[in-house]
């Protein structure tokens, strides 16, 4: 357990069970708002940890957590406003 | 990022003695003084006198170059509008980028973001171990994350083989233009990733990275990150998103 307490380990970990997740929702045919819904924020979840734990922008100057981290909002956003457009 | 703290040190001086003097006075000499606080930051730069400044805090760091990380934006902005193209042109056709998204082979894809998310985790561990100065395991890792990027190029390869095997090609649709457009420029960045961890991987044979300087690695971890979190993206956009 005391290998958790390094926070790249503990993304890691996370990061394999997310891509679980998403891979299990590709093989039961998931698909509309809610899936859509659930895989955006799964692939926030898993962006926002690399950005903190692996490239370690977690301490770094608030100008660049906010440009990384508002890259994965924008991208997530244009995303769910063109699958929203295509549900209509 | 630390070029820049003298300066703006400077500034909140002097804005701090321009709230203080009389409010006839303020704006102007408030203007004066600012122009005065940055020319001295800049001789203090020339004059290599930044030392008799405060220090930044040192838990406010951007690991590595300042120059990576502004590549780095404008290739994530690249891809930003590669995403939003193929999510606005899949919003005019959705049946058929549902219909032609069932062939492509969504346990190669989700391999692919377990390898790069692997190959990630062993950079970091690389980057962590030059931080305390753990010599072998710095050139280890990286040799690590690389294998991990070979994997990656190995399933992709086998997966454009099936494709293109089956007479699949940019011009057969639009879904496929889009997959095979994005997934190879991604494919791309993967190679130049794994060219910068040779370079990396040399140098820490070498004992480059240390705990005093860690910048070049930290730099090069940086970009292999990037390829990750591209792939985070559009592994679930383009595999699996219905």
């Amino acid at each position: 357990m005391n290998a958790l307490h390094n926070p790249a380990h503990r993304a890691w970990l996370i990061l394999l069970i997310a891509t679980g997740i998403t891979w299990y929702l590709g093989e039961v045919g998931a698909a509309g708002t809610g899936a859509i819904v659930a895989m955006l924020a799964i692939a926030f979840v898993k962006g926002r940890l690399v950005i903190l734990d692996f490239m370690e922008l977690r301490g770094a100057p608030l100008m660049w957590r906010l440009l990384l981290e508002g890259w994965l909002i924008l991208v997530g956003s244009l995303i769910l406003l063109a699958y929203w457009m295509s549900l209509k | 990022m630390s070029a820049f703290r003298p300066s703006s040190f400077c500034l909140f001086h002097d804005l701090d003695s321009a709230v203080q003097s009389p409010p006839n006075f303020a704006f102007h000499s408030y203007c004066k003084s600012s122009y005065r606080a940055a020319g001295l930051a800049i001789i203090r730069r020339m004059t290599t006198l930044d030392a008799s400044l405060p220090a930044p805090p040192a838990d406010k760091r951007l690991p590595g170059d300042l120059a990576i990380w502004v590549f780095i934006l404008a290739e994530m902005l690249a891809f930003a509008v590669f995403f939003a193209a193929y999510a606005f042109a899949r919003a005019h056709d959705p049946a058929l980028f549902n219909e032609y998204q069932q062939t492509l082979d969504r346990n190669a894809g989700a391999l692919n973001t377990l390898l790069l998310v692997t190959g990630s985790w062993f950079v970091v561990r690389a980057v962590q171990a030059a931080h305390r100065d753990a010599g072998p395991a710095v050139a280890r890792n990286i040799l690590l994350g690389f294998l991990c990027g070979g994997g990656f190029l190995v399933v992709k390869v086998f997966e454009y083989a099936a494709k293109f095997g089956a007479g699949i090609s940019l011009s057969t649709n639009t879904f496929y233009m889009f997959y095979i457009s994005l997934t190879f420029f991604h494919f791309m960045h993967v190679i130049l990733g794994m060219v910068i961890l040779v370079v990396l991987w040399l140098q820490a044979r070498k004992g480059a990275y240390t705990s005093a300087n860690a910048h070049g690695l930290e730099s090069g971890a940086a970009y292999w990150h990037m390829v990750d979190l591209l792939w985070i993206i559009l592994f679930p956009l383009v595999y699996v998103m219905r």
